[in-house]
């Protein structure tokens, strides 16, 4: 039974294991008999919510504590050399602590630094454009007894790109208040209107009209409404919302004031996640700030009764706190586990009210939108998408980083402009989104002529595919993957999937067992053992999964996979066998290496 | 509450209660969808099992989550719908580690029960062989995890006097699992614990001393009245001796127990012999190929590396390969030695067994021997199976009516209580 002073304290259960997981380098047992008795859950409740998150540790995990990236970017740069100079640095194999706890090696998946790789986190402290030599220097530093922050910095912004200064939005001159102070004119029904008006969609991917969602809310009565911004940012090759929370802060803060100004909302989070652990002093210094002009906190700007509170939630490494049910979940203290959407957040959401989701750049787009005015905005960009998009590059090119594109610009061209090497393949839109292929090099980036999900999976022949979709324009919450003709297109795949079977959260069947499973196929294939029967199993297996899972992970963890079988089919045929009889996965040798071994090791015991 | 809404499913329309969900709407009037996670106490609904997927205006949804609203367009029963439900209890199986003959919940249980009804033989999904420990630590309670399908039920509604939690997901992922607080446990009253037994679809809660109360054969899925013979086809046609199909025999590791069962048509087979030749087989004691075969019947999964050798050969020698018995479609009880090291397993029968010489130190080896596989295996996950016949064993009328059908080409039907394997 919750009572309301119970409910409200599990949502500092995260702070409380943050603070111990740093001081200690672990949560031990009895800390966890303390908490549990501290929060009245039962101890393996608390440990159900320790172990769902991939940074909480149960064992010393070293006083420096390295996270190295394994996302499919690192690996094609210099992820192995680098991950056998820690290990040769260190004297202990990737996944270990040194005896005497100084160091702890991990692998983690993407840190949001795909354009700097290989990188790594150091207690949280980020080391990008790792080499051998480097790793070495950092070590002996660190053994030597130098602080972490004086061998490290913020990671660059890396802007590459943005549009002429008057149609840019993001990236150009940012001083603070100017988008807020235009609320002195503006009462809550207009400003959702203007967001109406601007056909601001959600920028994480999923694309939700914004000013929709902000009427939502406000029509739903309640004595506490939250906002709630997803700093998430956990989809492979992401990172453009790490550039904006480090360059303009305070766009997003003011962003966060406007909504809760529009539904009637008193306080707000972010949920940043563990991975920038970096940009949180930066956040909260400039909370502190715009408190002190009057930008935040009762009667801001002299508005009456417009009070609005924000404060930082640390997430702790899991990829599905990024869909917005699992995130008010993992804020209040539980297990980061989507829901059923029974209610959407708009209707009960954090601690069951009425409760705003967004991503940093749509909050971060709002400010900027009454700044420079309705009609201007909509002169940029194209009819159904106007505005710009912010894009998030890397692989293989020779600029990655960040580029704020104006919508309707033609892939072809953006490939031009970020010089990309010899591009064969594309992955939109991240690890859920889809590939793509030199066929689909025409289209535009935009939000034109889109199509109903299900049916770019209904096409059997890549040829068919690119006349039907050839019109259909591109979206990508920002994610953007390009890679060059001799690069591995199954490793790629195989990337893709271990990174979604160890972020499912494990509640339903068809994403937790479906993916293992596809998982085997693809390492089926990879090891030339597999047949047509196979193909045809991943077919009808990923449509299974997507129809029966329960959230947007597993609906869209085969997208690349079925994409890419679709548009790259030599790549798959060349690597199958046409022995339907014998099952060739079925390694006799392998399967009595366990007996001879026991056999043998008994037989020489006893000599 | 009295809003009266009409709604649409798989084309017919029906006047119903608005806002009440669409598993309980539908039985209401005679339409049923399958359910393992929900039951009619729970709010909200868990939405965790997924296998009441149904389209509801063009989107796959579960409908244990949907409250029905006017004009609501609703597709139950479409083939695709019926075959991705299928597929998630074929994946539970493969997931797990279930065997129905040794399960004590057998009879009571909803995943059995489900599977049977949806006509299950075989999963279409290959075993994932997950490693998951049996916990004896609760003073009453034992959480047999082989067989936890994560529904969540005993997560959210089993809760102490002072509402804490006594189970927990802990983990994520595959690695998920549902973890026990002891201490919580014991303040749990007996019928609580029983509570948590019943509510359990699945054999993985079972309350110590309580598990064998309902006699097996009294239990809420067994059929009452047992006594029909099911029906044979008794006309054998007199063909040629050319003419006769090819069949051969074997069990592997088997304990020939579906070779004894395919005996018990007795002199039946005097009218099976008119139209069947039997080549390789314990029945003649061919011991050798000596004719291409239509059909062989292979008893037994594969424990060793002869049973892979004799399962390759039959592979190459026979058209059509049928697996019958437990043994040969998942394993069947050999294969309860997987969850058990085999180092542990041979140490066992060797050495450290009761029956062995104090000072025994060798484990039989020698190139004449077969070796022991780390697993004993299904026969599909070796070689290409083309049809299964379950059971332990399969009833032999049963046996013979599949052959027969397969090998004349004819379509058949099963009667149930054909069909009830345990």
């Amino acid at each position: 039974m919750d009572t309301i002073k119970d409910t409200m304290h599990k949502t500092l259960l995260m702070k409380v294991l943050w603070d111990i997981q740093k001081k200690r380098r672990y949560i031990s047992r009895d800390d966890m008999t303390k908490i549990a008795h501290e929060f009245n859950i039962s101890r393996m409740e608390l440990e159900g919510v320790i172990s769902f998150y991939h940074f909480y540790h149960r064992k010393h995990a070293g006083k420096y504590t390295i996270y190295l990236n394994n996302s499919i970017i690192s690996k094609h740069k210099d992820y192995d050399l680098v991950k056998k100079a820690f290990e040769n640095e260190l004297g202990i194999s990737i996944g270990n602590v040194t005896d005497d706890q100084m160091f702890g090696l991990f692998e983690t998946p993407c840190i949001g630094l795909s354009d700097q790789e290989t990188s790594a986190l150091i207690n949280f402290n980020a080391f990008t454009d790792l080499t051998p030599i480097k790793v070495k220097k950092i070590i002996t530093k660190l053994k030597q007894g130098e602080s972490i922050q004086s061998i490290s910095k913020i990671p660059k912004n890396n802007i590459q790109y943005t549009p002429d200064d008057d149609k840019t939005v993001f990236f150009k001159k940012y001083i603070p208040g100017t988008g807020l102070k235009k609320l002195k004119k503006m009462n809550a029904d207009q400003v959702i209107d203007l967001v109406k008006k601007s056909k601001l969609t959600g920028r994480g991917g999923a694309f939700f009209p914004t000013g929709m969602k902000w009427e939502f809310c406000k029509k739903n009565k309640a004595d506490q409404k939250y906002i709630i911004c997803n700093a998430d940012e956990g989809e492979p090759g992401t990172f453009k919302d790490r550039v904006l929370m480090s360059k303009f802060p305070g766009l997003l803060l003011e962003g966060m004031a406007m909504a809760a100004y529009a539904v009637g909302a008193t306080k707000g989070a972010i949920y940043l996640r563990a991975e920038y652990f970096y940009l949180k002093d930066k956040i909260e210094q400039r909370i502190i700030d715009f408190k002190e002009k009057g930008f935040l906190g009762k009667n801001i700007l002299g508005i009456e009764n417009f009070d609005f509170d924000i404060y930082v939630h640390m997430g702790a490494g899991a990829y599905v706190c990024g869909e917005e049910t699992a995130l008010i979940h993992s804020m209040e203290g539980k297990r980061g586990e989507p829901s059923t959407k029974e209610y959407f957040p708009v209707e009960k959401g954090f601690l069951g009210k009425p409760t705003i989701v967004n991503n940093v750049e749509t909050l971060c787009a709002v400010p900027r939108i009454l700044e420079m005015g309705l009609e201007k905005y909509l002169s940029i960009g194209t009819e159904a998408t106007p505005g710009t998009k912010l894009l998030s590059v890397s692989g293989d090119c020779k600029k990655p980083g960040i580029y704020e594109i104006e919508w309707g610009i033609k892939l072809q061209e953006f490939l031009h402009l970020i010089d990309a090497k010899n591009p064969n393949f594309v992955l939109f839109n991240g690890f859920s989104g889809e590939c793509l292929s030199p066929n689909d090099f025409d289209r535009e980036i935009s939000g034109e002529n889109l199509l109903a999900e299900h049916i770019q999976f209904e096409f059997n022949d890549p040829i068919e595919y690119s006349q039907k979709m050839s019109a259909v324009g591109l979206r990508s919450g920002g994610s953007f993957m390009v890679f060059h003709k001799d690069r591995d297109l199954l490793e790629i795949l195989k990337n893709i999937n271990d990174f979604f079977v160890a972020e499912s959260c494990g509640i339903c069947v068809p994403c937790r067992t479906g993916n293992f499973l596809l998982n085997k196929k693809i390492q089926k294939i990879i090891n030339c053992h597999a047949d047509t029967k196979d193909i045809n199993d991943i077919k009808e297996w990923s449509t299974i999964i997507k129809q029966s899972s329960r959230c947007g992970l597993g609906k869209s963890s085969s997208n690349c996979l079925l994409t890419a079988m679709l548009k790259f089919p030599e790549t798959f045929q060349e690597k199958l066998t046409c022995n339907r009889d014998i099952n060739n996965a079925f390694n006799l040798n392998k399967a009595v290496e366990n007996y001879e071994e026991i056999v043998n090791e008994i037989e020489t015991t006893y000599e | 509450m009295n809003n009266s809404v009409k709604i649409r499913i798989d084309g017919k329309d029906y006047q119903v209660q608005g806002g009440k969900n669409l598993v309980d709407t539908a039985k209401e009037h005679g339409i049923y969808i399958p359910t393992l996670c929900h039951f009619h106490e729970v709010n909200p609904p868990l939405g965790t099992c997924r296998i009441c997927t149904v389209k509801v205006d063009g989107k796959t949804t579960t409908s244990c989550t949907t409250k029905v609203y006017e004009g609501m367009e609703v597709e139950i029963n479409t083939e695709e719908l019926i075959d991705i439900r299928k597929a998630i209890i074929e994946m539970l199986f493969s997931e797990g580690n279930h065997f129905c003959p040794t399960c004590e919940k057998s009879g009571n249980c909803d995943m059995q029960n489900l599977a049977y009804d949806m006509g299950l033989t075989t999963s279409r999904f290959p075993k994932v062989f997950s490693n998951k420990a049996v916990d004896f630590n609760a003073e009453r309670i034992i959480m047999e995890r082989n067989r936890c399908i994560l529904c969540k039920r005993c997560v959210e509604e089993i809760k102490t006097e002072d509402g804490q939690n006594v189970f927990s997901f802990v983990n994520r992922g595959v690695k998920t699992h549902v973890h026990i607080d002891y201490e919580q446990e014991q303040k749990l009253s007996d019928s609580d614990a029983l509570r948590a037994m019943n509510l359990c679809p699945v054999g993985t809660i079972l309350v110590k001393g309580m598990i064998y109360e309902q006699p097996f054969g009294e239990r809420k899925y067994d059929l009452l009245g047992k006594t029909k013979k099911s029906p044979t086809n008794g006309n054998g046609t007199c063909i040629n001796e050319k003419e006769k199909f090819i069949v051969a025999t074997t069990s592997l590791a088997g304990c020939f127990g579906c070779h004894m069962s395919l005996l018990d048509i007795d002199t039946d087979i005097i009218d099976v012999l008119e139209i069947v030749e039997f080549n390789k087989s314990p029945l003649t004691d061919i011991k050798n190929f000596s004719k291409r075969c239509h059909v062989g019947l292979v008893e037994g999964g594969c424990a060793n590396s002869e049973n892979v050798e004799v399962l390759k050969e039959f592979r190459k020698k026979c058209d059509i390969l049928i697996g019958f018995g437990e043994c040969a479609l998942m394993g069947g009880i050999p294969a309860m030695r997987n969850f058990v090291p085999l180092k542990e397993c041979l140490e066992e029968a060797y050495i450290n067994g009761m029956t062995s010489e104090i000072g025994a130190n060798i484990i039989p080896n020698h190139e004449d021997i077969p070796k022991l596989l780390n697993n004993v295996y299904p026969c599909s996950e070796i070689v290409k199976i083309d049809h299964f016949i379950p059971g332990c064993p399969p009833n032999a009328n049963h046996i013979w009516k599949v052959v027969k059908s397969i090998l004349l080409g004819k379509e058949f039907s099963i009667a149930h209580d054909e069909f009830k394997y345990d």
